[in-house]
């Protein structure tokens, strides 16, 4: 509970910082900030419990992914000061708006009541609205940031719709008290429909198919350091939101809604990495790749044994990959017209270190071993294959096939093209980040203990 | 001490030639790849002894993986092959100049630790990281290193690349599987599990599918001339080598033993589709303009009838198909290694263009011919006892698949001989063929020193394959 009032707490001193005049701080003070709550966030994992009548409600779950939220917004926000290097009068509202938005990721895996759950989605998704268009004199942002507005209050108004209805079935926002109802007593038929509003929404957030078609456009109009909160942080924070809300909400695991699952499941896979090989802008290539990421991490919601902290472990080693390879297309990609692949050409040769963070970021998504992305598929895969599912599986498995092929694009830019460019040195931050988080992806992938059991 | 080191070893060896810079990279992976070989003799001698160097050790807990390294006769001759046979395929690239040699020696290092990695595992989850694992480098060293149009390598290189992953992949929903029913992927557990015969059939199938890639079998066979043509040398020699030997070592520790009973009852058509391999790659042999492109099929043909052997499921059969895989092996580096000496002269891989070479250099005409007539199995070389072997074991299924298989030796000493007709006899022309150097001869001579001496006394490998090879037809038949 302190967690979520730190931080709202730090987003405020952000914006306060900006007063005093004292810009150059912003990003060091929240940094700093961002770990002390991570550190407090850490030592309450043994003291569970609930908050504010039930609103709130702390366990090993929430934990555990509010610490992964804050660990991708710090790095987030480590980039940001190189990122919004010509424009340094917005620093304050940007690092602020991120600090925001995690106090929404951390209230939406917590809450104990719909209405804190509502409340998280929205603050979550209107920050990323701002930060979308946030490159004001750019038309492509606007577009982007009016195209996920008008998308995304439409998602959110079902998913209101839908608490509604789940009210007027059970009577209750509390989620103990739906619990209670949806296992002991018999509920009217649109508890269903209620609940499957609300599913429907969060498959919005997260971009699965069929709600998907705003996110190519908008991570590709986006800012890119705005496309990389939304293709890691914003999703990662839907999926783990998703998951609890299904595991509550839909009472034991009805054939009907384990269809459902899979057919997005599948769909996400195939549609994401199939139209993702048609791609040549890089950002877009990454939305249908994030696609079909997501497509894998719902399926968690079919396995009954081990699924949260498996979930964990996708989210932690998909959210490192795509941080790493996003820190190198910060500085590949800047001041460009076209964000194509031919932006990679010859890097091999002209920054081989980085080009090699790429290069094992790319495979740990492809799912090559010895990389966390790996060890993730391995034990989704391993779960799901005990519910039965085998087809899905297989269908897992040509998804995967599929996708060495458009990551592969990109390695091969790298060392079989030649650079037109000037060779420039690429900025510190950039390059500690990515080394760090490439770092993290083997440390995590040899020792998978260190994620895979914190929620048990 | 235990097998672990030398993994440890290499690895090492891999991240030291990186930093030993371009200059002294050749030297420091040729002292790293001489060390791992003369540690897998000191292996031999404990194993000989009968101290077991096995190394196991918890991994992750909650999935129930082991980091299990077992040495037993079968990992121990796939040892010392990848052990040596990279240290011959360095020093053979003394002779060349390498851009960023670095990285490139580096590469190589890594993926005999990826190979040795794959021989040894004894835990499904293990075996399968490092049989990913050696696909990397490999794809770095033909991209990057090789030879030809970039767009036409790189078209050939992705095909083999994503060929080979979408086989694996399949390999490891079987491994999935085969976990859910077991609750460990420890080899001995794996083998311990009771499967229907449809489950087998499809783990089986599945297993079939990663390693007919691999080795391969046709029709699976589509990635392997291209590849080896446009690879460098050392990559060729690297994936016909070695490489292939990882997909020919799993169907006998992995795919025969856990699935006997889809082994059994489908066991001709599997020898049938290794048999057509045997034919088809002769004949495509017979026509080809390329040496290069010549030598692969040759070699895909031979390794079809290794796969034959195998699928023989007799003691026989997979003797013979171990001792013929490492008599390929160090024939099929000697091969490619000549076509290298030529290319370093010639600037060219077409058989055309070749010719004349004998009345300018004979010292590397009659090494040359020694090699080629070891792989057409001339009597007295090592291959003649492997594939005798393997015919006699194709002999007892079928008289017809041995008769059929045994083309290839008639074949391929036609388009053997065709070949060194062309590339090495005839009038001297214009091109100028620069005298073998001593290095080059050195690499020749190991190789033909190798070839002869366990083409007279195969008894030692014999010896010393022929036990684990029992226990597992033993348990292949008890089913």
């Amino acid at each position: 509970m302190n967690t979520l009032i730190a931080i709202s707490g730090l987003g405020v001193l952000c914006l306060l910082v900006e007063m005093f005049n004292a810009r150059k701080a912003i990003v060091p003070i929240t940094i700093l900030g961002l770990l002390a709550i991570l550190g407090y966030n850490i030592s309450v994992y043994n003291t569970l419990g609930t908050f504010y009548n039930n609103m709130m409600l702390v366990d090993r779950f929430s934990v555990a992914f509010s610490s992964l939220f804050i660990v991708i917004t710090t790095v987030l926000i480590t980039m940001s000061h190189e990122f919004y290097k010509d424009r340094p009068t917005k620093i304050s509202d940007f690092v602020a708006i991120k600090v925001f938005m995690l106090a929404g990721g951390v209230a939406m895996v917590s809450f104990g009541n719909l209405a804190m759950f509502f409340l998280g989605i929205e603050v979550l998704s209107i920050s990323l609205y701002i930060l979308a268009a946030s490159n004001r004199l750019s038309l492509k942002s606007n577009e982007a940031g009016m195209k996920y507005f008008l998308m995304g209050s439409f998602a959110s108004g079902i998913i209101l719709f839908g608490i509604a209805l789940i009210y007027g079935a059970t009577g209750s926002f509390d989620l103990t008290t739906i619990y209670q109802v949806t296992h002991t007593a018999s509920y009217p038929q649109w508890y269903i429909i209620g609940t499957i509003m609300v599913v429907i929404g969060m498959l919005f957030k997260i971009a699965a198919v069929p709600f998907h078609f705003w996110a190519p456009d908008v991570y590709e109009g986006a800012p890119a350091l705005t496309t990389a909160t939304m293709s890691t942080l914003a999703k990662v924070i839907a999926v783990a939101t998703l998951y609890k809300l299904a595991i509550i909400l839909v009472p034991g695991q009805t054939y009907a809604f384990q269809m459902i699952i899979v057919v997005v499941a599948m769909a996400s896979m195939l549609l994401g990495n199939i139209m993702a090989l048609r791609q040549n802008n890089v950002k877009r290539m990454l939305a249908f790749s994030g696609i079909s990421h997501a497509g894998f991490m719902v399926m968690t919601l079919l396995i009954s044994n081990n699924s949260a902290n498996i979930l964990l472990y996708y989210a932690t080693s998909y959210a490192v990959a795509g941080l790493a390879i996003f820190a190198v297309i910060f500085y590949v990609m800047k001041d460009k017209e076209n964000e194509t692949i031919d932006n990679f050409n010859g890097f091999g040769k002209t920054h081989p270190l980085l080009a090699a963070v790429v290069t094992t970021s790319l495979l740990s998504m492809a799912g090559i071993p010895i990389l966390s992305g790996f060890f993730a598929k391995f034990f989704l895969l391993s779960q799901v294959i005990q519910t039965g599912w085998i087809v899905l599986v297989i269908v897992a498995i040509i998804s995967s096939i599929i996708s060495v092929g458009y990551y592969f694009k990109i390695i091969l830019a790298m060392y079989t093209k030649d650079s037109e460019q000037e060779l420039t040195s690429i900025p510190l931050v950039y390059k500690i980040v990515a080394i760090l988080l490439l770092v993290a992806n083997i440390a995590i992938g040899l020792m998978p203990n260190l994620v895979l059991n914190l929620i048990s | 001490m235990n097998v672990s080191f030398i993994l440890i070893l290499l690895l090492f060896g891999a991240i030291a030639t990186y930093f030993a810079g371009d200059k002294l990279a050749k030297t420091v992976a040729l002292v790293f790849s001489l060390a791992s070989a003369v540690f897998s003799v000191y292996i031999l001698n404990l194993h000989q002894a009968g101290i077991n160097p096995s190394f196991i050790s918890q991994w992750i807990t909650n999935p129930n993986v082991f980091i299990a390294l077992q040495v037993d006769g079968l990992s121990l001759a796939m040892l010392l092959l990848t052990t040596f046979l990279t240290t011959i395929i360095i020093f053979s690239s003394f002779g060349n100049q390498y851009n960023n040699s670095k990285t490139f020696y580096a590469l190589v290092l890594f993926m005999s630790f990826a190979m040795i990695g794959t021989f040894l595992s004894a835990d499904a989850f293990l075996y399968y990281i490092f049989w990913e694992l050696a696909l990397i480098p490999i794809y770095f060293i033909a991209l990057v290193w090789g030879n030809g149009d970039v767009e036409e390598r790189k078209r050939a290189i992705i095909k083999f690349f994503i060929f080979t992953l979408a086989g694996s992949l399949f390999m490891l929903v079987a491994f999935i599987y085969l976990f859910q029913k077991a609750g460990s992927l420890m080899l001995s557990d794996l083998y311990a599990v009771r499967l229907t015969s449809q489950e087998q059939f499809w783990i089986f199938l599945a297993f079939f599918l990663a390693y007919a890639i691999k080795i391969p079998i046709f029709p699976f066979h589509t990635w392997q001339a291209n590849t080896y043509q446009k690879a460098p040398a050392v990559g060729t020699m690297l994936l016909s080598g070695i490489m292939l030997k990882m997909g020919l070592y799993s169907v006998i520790r992995w795919q025969l033993p856990i699935a006997p009973i889809a082994a059994k009852t489908y066991m001709n058509i599997f020898i049938a589709l290794s048999v057509v391999g045997v034919v088809y790659g002769s004949i495509v042999a017979l026509k080809q303009r390329n040496l290069k492109k010549l030598l692969a099929y040759s070699s895909l043909a031979h390794v079809g009838l290794i796969a034959a052997g195998a699928y023989s499921l007799s003691v026989d059969g997979l003797r013979g198909a171990v001792l013929q895989m490492i008599a390929h092996g160090f024939v099929v580096v000697g091969l490619f290694f000549a076509a290298e000496v030529i290319e370093r002269r010639f600037q060219t891989q077409e058989i055309a263009e070749m010719g004349g070479i004998r009345i300018q250099d004979s010292k590397f005409a009659s090494l040359f011919m020694i090699v080629m007539l070891a792989s057409v199995a001339l009597p007295s070389t090592f291959n003649f006892v492997g594939e005798f072997t393997l015919l006699y074991s194709l002999y007892n299924v079928n008289i017809w698949f041995a008769i059929i298989a045994g083309t290839t030796i008639i074949l391929g000493a036609v388009y053997m001989l065709n070949m060194f007709k062309n590339v090495m006899l005839g009038d001297k022309d214009s091109r100028v063929f620069a005298v073998v150097t001593t290095q080059e001869i050195i690499v020749f001579v190991v190789i033909i020193a190798v070839l002869l001496f366990f083409g007279m006394y195969p008894k030692p490998i014999s010896d010393l394959v022929t036990p684990p090879l029992q226990e597992i037809v033993g348990r292949i038949n008890r089913l």
